[in-house]
């Protein structure tokens, strides 16, 4: 920047031209604010969604710009939360970004004492491994003379996090294998 | 919600956040609403802007109390005894809004002359069998018609052999059943016999004005530490609201549930509205407030033990081994829950898809049978007795937000295989590393043999899927990014788990593999590499006949040519348009938005809107005007869609032996009731008791000022050497203890704890006390506590505060500690889990536990190591309480009363 309009851009000089006398307005202005634009402009896309903490179900938009999350506001459309979030769901960005999130399987064998790294592919397996075994070990086709099909070797618990498709499959695929100790947050 | 289910007809929220705009009086118990709702708390604002009054009962002056026009503390865990005294109130006053109450609700039938009230029986009301602690609801029945069908006798007969042979089968399913009314009432036998003078002996109106006779000012004063005054201020602004020209909301949350009266605390709340003529109009209602984002949606499309989608019940061992038995309960009955049969077998077609035919009762045999509670505290004790082996945690951290830390631990440490899905290493996920009982030697990280898998989850935009929040409306989420490296959605993770497990079964002829291998379970991918979630919106939706998706639930059928994977939710893709999508600002729109998301039922914002008119169908007031009968169009119609047949007329008399929807009459707006009414009395429906009783919690102060009957005598007891229970009036545990949420914090934190911005603004956990209690105990606000009770003791942070008032009970002070609950041993801020304190003591019609209790609170830090569990069996000790052998039974009744 040449030095006469760095002269001329002095926050000073500026109260002493200009109308903010006192130099509480924009006499006192910097570079940085005059060059700052909210997060949101530069935005790729806009996505509509939903506040993922209590139930008043407040309305989000989600800006994302280079396959990043760069914020998540509350939408003004939503006749139920007119635009409002509260601290969690103003906050809701970094559930999404935050540091300690754990984006990688992690394994601990019986016994041991630290995680391991494992393959989502060979975890799956596994998992479906120990469902098939536990169901049979604790399969039980009737109890004192009725007839019940299930097995109560096997538990499930969460749901009220979730999506109404997860939660369809979940309770679905849990009956077929005839789990029945199925429960989430509604119960605590 | 079986508080409202056995009420109204429907467990869930009676109303929409935006109608508490309309309100002239706002109630708000149980709830701190400005504090844990936030964004919905502003209509309670509109709501006083245009003059309402809020009231806002409970044991803190918090967030709500500040902009409440009134703020009433009340001992927690009290709310029957001062409910109670409000009815009491409105029927020894005549305030009740008569024409409303003889018209919409069971006030006239006249009851079995075998039943005995709670007055009669020092807190025990007929039935009552003390080795099991059931109730056998057979006494409570209406009275027959005086001209009965042949339908009608033939139950009679039935009803006559039930009450000389005692029907313990029926019993037992009670209990599990009371939550299948989350859409559908219990099924009484008929109308039943009425009085519309309310004058006889035996009817409602007079069994409640006798039930509630007790509940006066002064004895809710020494029950609740609520002064006269304060109640009667209460009692005026809630009865000078209600009525023709206006209306009053009461809103309440988990500071009702979680108790062992819980739905009972409900019930009290709905018998209250009822007589006010409050249910069914704008701005009146009860508004459930829920906790979670779908916590209303997965109990319609439940993950819960007892029900299956839409509240159908699942089959009970003793009663359902065939489709007919299994719909036969409810089938016939008057009202839409009397077509059961089309909903319960297009749900099979859905499951088994073409392998379920009319020949093989569409595959009823293969849904697994319930034998009794299997609900999750009583899972946990299985799993400390090895009963139970593997368990998936899905986006839920019970090692800090179940009652009793400690057994929810045990029961994780004793399991073959875990697997924990989740976004951070949440506690459930970590107990055998650094959890409280490897801390004092209890458990050994060598010694704990379960294999755990921490499968990582996709966060809320990195899916696409619906959530259903708390005025059952269904909001779609559009995906905005791919969730990163090995994270996964639940769909993703199921239809994935479904697969492997089906292939690895493939070709086996073994019989119990059967329900795997017909399982209907065909889930594309989409581009981002996830399952397409609004094709599993469609099938929950319903198809059929063909591969048409379904517009309404009228059209389902019994014959298998249609498939519906929750009736009540079907129409959400009628058109094949996911209306759960749409979006028109609410600038656009009424006040009732009904082009804003999908609302169960059929879109309709307030429920049994029939009633917001007068039995010829006039609104009751210009004012309070919502929905009317239009008699040139022969229809119903208002800016809302009608919660009833939408052509059927005022006056309709259905004809004899009417089945179904058409038994609903042209005046019975509750039309999930078999009757068609709202039940100040409920005949069936609710285990512990056809009318809510003040009972003290599990672990109280005081003794029971009502009744010798000190507890719920129906509460499910859980008897595990690590659930020990602190005496009544115990001097070592003298204070009574509730938890709360705080708005910068999310249920058990993995949500909130692991995020800097939250972590920054409450960094601690703390407890709440007041001066008096201070000065007692030599508490230093900000210093430490040691808080004790029989299961455990934790520290905190003290803050002393004139927001937690001492109260006065009689001749005696009751001190309250409040305890905010979200903290665990991992995030970014940590600290001991409130919940290790908690008792597990159950309402036996959702299997909840009581957050209140007694301890005892003390200055300092708790001890450390081993020398934690000598401190707290020294209080136990001290308190007389044995230590306990863990008797292998399942829950039952405790001796003591």
């Amino acid at each position: 920047m040449a030095l006469t309009s760095r002269i001329g851009d002095w926050s000073l000089l500026r109260q002493l031209r200009g109308r903010d006398s006192l130099g509480r307005g924009e006499a006192a202005r910097s570079e940085r604010s005059r060059t700052l634009r909210p997060r949101t402009v530069g935005a790729d896309r806009v996505v509509d969604s939903i506040c993922p903490y209590c139930a008043v179900g407040c309305a989000q938009k989600v800006y994302v710009k280079d396959e990043r999350v760069v914020q998540i506001e509350g939408s003004p459309a939503s006749p139920i939360s007119r635009g409002r979030l509260c601290p969690k769901g103003s906050a809701s960005k970094q559930l999404v970004t935050s540091p300690t999130r754990v984006t990688r399987v992690r394994y601990r064998r019986p016994h041991g004492s630290e995680w391991e790294d494992l393959d989502l592919d060979t975890a799956m397996d596994m998992i479906a491994d120990r469902v098939i075994r536990t169901r049979r070990e604790f399969w039980e086709w009737e109890s004192e003379g009725r007839r019940t099909r299930r097995t109560l070797g096997i538990a499930s618990l969460g749901g009220a996090t979730l999506d109404n498709e997860e939660n369809y499959l979940m309770k679905k695929l849990y009956t077929a294998m005839g789990a029945i100790s199925i429960e989430n947050q509604a119960r605590i | 919600m079986p508080g409202l289910g056995a009420s109204f007809g429907r467990g869930g929220a009676t109303t929409y956040l935006q109608d508490l705009s309309n309100a002239d009086c706002i109630l708000i118990q149980g709830s701190n609403m400005a504090e844990a709702h936030p964004v919905g708390f502003q209509w309670v604002v509109e709501a006083q802007r245009r003059g309402a009054t809020v009231i806002h009962v409970d044991p803190r002056f918090t967030r709500t109390s500040a902009l409440a026009d009134l703020h009433v503390p009340i001992r927690a865990g009290t709310d029957i005894a001062f409910l109670g005294g409000l009815i009491n109130h409105v029927l020894s006053n005549d305030l009740d809004f008569r024409e409303y109450v003889a018209a919409y609700t069971n006030a006239a039938n006249v009851i079995s002359p075998h039943f005995q009230d709670t007055e009669d029986l020092d807190g025990l009301f007929s039935g009552f069998d003390p080795d099991t602690g059931h109730y056998d609801p057979v006494s409570w029945h209406y009275e027959p018609p005086e001209n009965p069908t042949e339908d009608e006798k033939a139950r009679m007969k039935e009803m006559e052999e039930d009450e000389s042979e005692g029907s313990k089968d029926k019993q037992s399913h009670q209990a599990a059943h009371s939550e299948a009314h989350g859409s559908g009432g219990a099924p009484v036998s008929w109308k039943g016999l009425r009085d519309e003078t309310l004058q006889h002996p035996n009817c409602v109106y007079q069994i409640l004005k006798r039930h509630y006779r007790r509940y006066t000012p002064e004895m809710v004063e020494r029950v609740c530490g609520i002064t006269p005054q304060q109640f009667l201020q209460v009692a005026e602004a809630l009865t000078s609201n209600s009525g023709r020209e206006r209306t009053s909301a009461i809103c309440y949350a988990v500071g009702w549930t979680h108790h062992s009266v819980g739905a009972q605390m409900i019930r009290t709340a709905a018998i209250l509205q009822s007589l006010l003529g409050n249910i069914g109009r704008p701005g009146g209602g009860i508004m459930a407030l829920r906790g979670h984002a779908s916590i209303q949606g997965s109990t319609d499309i439940p993950t819960l033990f007892n029900i299956l989608p839409g509240y159908i019940p699942m089959p009970h061992a003793d009663q359902h081994q065939s489709l007919d038995e299994w719909v036969g309960d409810d089938e016939g009955k008057a009202g839409f829950w009397g077509n059961i049969r089309p909903y319960a077998v297009s749900l099979l077609k859905s499951y088994w898809g073409d392998a379920a035919t009319p020949e093989n009762d569409f595959c009823f045999d293969y849904l697994p049978r319930l034998t009794g509670d299997h609900s999750s505290y009583t899972t946990v004790k299985a799993m400390i007795e090895g009963r139970c082996k593997g368990y998936f945690l899905v986006g839920e951290n019970p090692a800090v937000g179940s009652a009793n830390g400690k057994m929810q631990r045990l029961g994780l440490a004793n399991l073959d295989w875990l697997v924990v899905r989740d976004m951070q290493m949440i506690e459930s996920a970590t107990f055998w590393q650094d959890g409280p009982e490897i801390e004092t030697g209890e458990l050994a990280t060598d010694d704990i043999g379960t294999e755990i898998f921490f499968l990582p989850a996709a966060s809320h935009i990195e899916k696409a899927g619906s959530f259903t929040q708390t005025q059952r409306m269904l909001q779609w989420r559009d995906q905005a990014l791919r969730p990163p490296a090995d994270c996964r959605s639940e769909l993703w993770f199921y239809v994935e788990l479904g697969n492997r497990i089906r292939a690895k079964l493939a070709g086996s002829d073994d019989e119990r593999d059967r329900p795997l291998l017909d399982l209907a379970w065909d889930y594309p991918y989409d581009d981002s590499a996830e399952p397409d979630s609004e094709q599993v919106l469609r099938e929950i939706n319903g198809t059929g006949p063909g591969d048409k998706a379904l517009s309404a639930y009228t059209e389902l059928k019994a014959d298998g040519s249609t498939a519906c994977g929750c009736w009540i939710y079907c129409g959400v893709y009628a058109d094949e348009v996911n209306q759960a999508r749409r979006r028109t600002p609410h600038w656009e729109q009424d006040q009732v938005a009904a082009e804003w998301g999908w609302v169960w039922p059929a879109n309709r914002r307030i429920l049994y809107n029939r009633a917001s008119a007068d039995p010829e169908g006039k609104p009751w007031s210009e004012r309070k005007r919502y929905l009317w009968w239009d008699p040139d169009e022969g229809k119903w119609t208002g800016p809302d869609v009608p919660d009833f047949v939408p052509d059927r007329e005022p006056g309709h008399v259905p004809e004899s032996g009417a089945k179904g929807p058409d038994a609903i009459g042209g005046s019975d707006p509750f039309v999930m009731q078999t009757d068609g009414k709202a039940w100040l009395f409920a005949p069936l429906g609710v285990a512990d008791g056809p009318l809510p009783t003040h009972y003290e919690p599990p672990e109280s102060p005081v003794s029971n000022a009502l009744y010798a009957q000190q507890k719920n005598p129906g509460r499910r007891i859980l008897e595990q050497a690590a659930n020990p229970i602190n005496p009544t009036g115990s001097e070592v545990f003298p204070f009574v203890f509730t938890s709360y949420r705080l708005t910068e914090h999310h249920t058990a934190g993995g949500m909130s704890r692991t995020l800097p911005y939250l972590s920054e603004l409450q960094p601690e956990p703390f407890c709440e006390v007041s001066p008096r209690l201070a000065r007692e105990r030599g508490l230093e606000h900000g210093g430490w506590a040691t808080v004790v009770t029989a299961r455990s003791a934790i520290e905190v942070r003290v803050l002393v505060s004139d927001r937690i008032r001492s109260l006065r009970l009689g001749d005696r002070w009751v001190e309250q500690v409040g305890l905010p609950y979200h903290w665990g041993g991992n995030g970014l801020t940590t600290g001991d889990s409130q919940n290790d304190l908690v008792n597990i003591q159950m309402d036996p019609n959702v299997y909840i536990q009581d957050k209140v209790g007694t301890c005892d609170i003390r200055p300092g830090r708790r001890p450390r190591g081993p020398a934690l569990t000598s401190y707290v069996e020294e209080y136990r000790r001290r308190a007389g309480i044995a230590a306990q052998e863990a008797p292998d039974t399942e829950a039952t009744s405790e001796e003591e009363n």
